[in-house]
């Protein structure tokens, strides 16, 4: 019973390698491998060429910049906002509460793609579009933290936050200093959720990006695929080398990841 | 802290949870505080508040009056009413999206779901190296949909690709990838399945921890057998991972757009459009904006239907904990 686990368990740890392992195989094969149409696991000489032609053609090191960029600051600001209403909603009492909450949550479920065509209406009228922050302002307009933040703090005993405030701490000061510092295991889940969606994030960028470089790893990508084509070698390269920096952090973070993806499923 | 709302006088004491969970919302922390206290809250609420009311909001509506105009986005339309969406009706592309997408939603969402459950239960057994399989599974999660759908057109190619060359070798007919219509939507459900059962299984591994070892035991002693071990006291036990999985994958499936867009562009002949690309492509590329909103609309209305039911149902458990 346990050999024929393991045995499945290998199966389905192998087809899910697969194509990871063929896009790493292709990106690292010599052309004249790639054109001569013999199926090869393992190609008779690794290359770099693929992924020199490529860095020498496109602005590959400016769109990792732009990600990179992107991915921090729209991660930095929706962990922020998403922090303080988080409090707000645990821990403090006001009129509309409830109301404000459900106005929040209910954003959560409404995804960029029904309101595309209104969105690049704004941030055209705002004087954004084809900036970093009309990517980066939209992205961070989510609620997903403030519900994790929100059942986090809940469990921060009201006790703790009072005594701060007897002693004369004004709220600002008892979020900074007493609620956040309990708060490291949740803004490193909320960081990770969030650096993981944006790093990956299509839809919206193709919209709001026109210039060339200005483009995300992923816009640059689908740019790069049709300049190149029928270049697999190239092509590849280039996802390999997009790929690589989300997978190692999701590989040394994971815990917060799954705790991140796990959390916002059963209730 | 006292609850403000007992539960019905009579009521068993010993229920298990839903029931005896259905109290008012956040009993005693939403009531009353001092206006000090709710100007604090207003202003840590003010930066969130603005950002959703400007960007999801605000684009909302004007999305719903967009889907009433004919404009191309450059400068201000014409007001053609309900215009927009008398054309949808007679338009062949839409419908063939409409039936592409439930299709797709039909498949994906139920697919999804069994191998993330088979794989969950799998790795949640006696097994070597366990962790190990478990990151294998979730990694897919890690790669953008855009790589995913590249590794896709690489491997579904049907000229040069990986998947016809096994096929062939296997002493098999090709098959047409790209140029034929159902074989092309059944590229894009494999891609898809490959990129999404990761997360499926990750949220039945997390409902597995709270399906006590004892219920096996149990069943077990009666005589159970594995497949009945499976069906009478896991699957039930996962249902409430399996409802949100649903209106999670359900959802998704509606606004699938990353794979399909890059691995088919709705191609060939719309056999792979769904509302999404034909959208966009209508929004962002003929640049017809107002029927583009509409587009949006239907598709606001289709998330609307499903989250409704998933509002019904978790409503109280949501506020309460």
């Amino acid at each position: 019973m346990r050999v024929l686990r393991t045995a499945a368990a290998v199966v389905v740890a192998l087809v899910t390698l697969a194509p990871l392992y063929w896009m790493v195989v292709v990106a690292l094969s010599t052309r004249a491998e790639l054109l001569g149409g013999q199926l090869r696991l393992w190609p008779r000489e690794l290359t770099l060429a693929n992924v020199e032609r490529v860095l020498t053609a496109f602005p590959v090191v400016t769109w990792l910049g732009n990600s990179v960029a992107i991915a921090l600051v729209t991660s930095l600001i929706t962990v922020a906002v998403n922090l303080l209403a988080g409090y707000a909603f645990a821990q403090l009492r006001f009129r509309g509460s409830t109301a404000l909450f459900l106005v929040a949550l209910s954003t959560l479920m409404l995804p960029v793609q029904v309101i595309m065509v209104a969105l690049f209406r704004l941030v055209t009228e705002l004087g954004i579009y084809g900036s970093y922050w009309a990517v980066i302002l939209p992205t961070a307009a989510s609620a997903f933290g403030v519900f994790l933040a929100r059942q986090f703090i809940l469990g921060i005993p009201r006790e703790l936050v009072e005594a701060a405030r007897i002693d004369g701490a004004g709220h600002l000061r008892v979020f900074l200093q007493v609620v956040l510092p309990l708060c490291r295991p949740l803004v490193a889940v909320l960081f990770f959720m969030s650096l993981l969606q944006t790093w990956n994030d299509f839809a919206w960028p193709l919209i709001a990006l026109r210039q060339n470089e200005l483009f995300t790893l992923p816009i640059g990508l689908l740019y790069l695929q049709g300049q190149f084509g029928a270049d697999y070698g190239g092509t590849m390269a280039f996802a390999l080398i997009s790929v690589t920096p989300m997978v190692v952090l999701f590989l040394v973070f994971q815990r917060y990841f799954v705790q991140g993806f796990a959390r916002s499923g059963i209730r | 802290m006292t609850s403000s709302s007992a539960a019905p006088a009579g009521a068993p004491a010993d229920v298990a949870a839903p029931a005896a969970d259905e109290r008012g919302p956040s009993p005693g922390r939403a009531r009353r505080g001092s206006p000090g206290e709710a100007l604090a809250a207003y202003t840590f609420l003010a930066p969130n508040l603005v950002l959703l009311g400007l960007f999801v909001l605000l684009p909302l509506a004007w999305a719903v009056w967009i889907s009433t105009q004919d404009t191309d986005g450059f400068g201000a339309g014409t007001f053609v009413g309900a215009d927009n969406y008398a054309r949808l009706l007679s338009d062949g592309t839409f419908w063939r999206s409409v039936v592409n997408t439930t299709l797709f939603t039909a498949i994906v969402t139920p697919a999804s779901m069994a191998l993330g459950l088979g794989a969950a239960v799998l790795l949640d057994g006696a097994l070597p190296a366990r962790g190990l399989f478990r990151s294998v599974l979730i990694l897919p999660m890690a790669v953008s949909g855009v790589a995913t759908a590249l590794i896709g057109v690489l491997v579904f190619d049907e000229n040069s690709g990986v998947l016809d060359g096994v096929i062939r070798a296997l002493g098999l007919p090709g098959v047409a990838w790209q140029s034929g219509g159902a074989a092309a939507f059944t590229s894009v459900v494999l891609v898809t399945l490959w990129w999404r059962v990761g997360f499926n299984m990750l949220i039945y591994l997390a409902a597995l921890q709270g399906v006590g070892a004892h219920l096996h035991e149990a069943a077990t002693l009666d005589g159970a057998s594995a497949w009945q071990r499976f069906r009478y006291v896991t699957v039930p036990m996962v249902g409430p991972a399996s409802f949100f999985l649903l209106v999670m994958n359900v959802i998704y499936s509606f606004q699938v757009f990353d794979i399909v867009f890059v691995m088919t562009g709705g191609g060939p002949r719309d056999a792979t459009s769904v509302l999404v690309t034909y959208a966009y492509e209508t929004g962002f590329v003929t640049r017809d904006q107002g029927y583009a909103a509409a587009i949006g609309v239907v598709l606001l209305l289709l998330t609307l239907a499903v989250t409704a039911v998933r509002w019904r149902t978790s409503r109280t458990r949501d506020l309460v904990e």
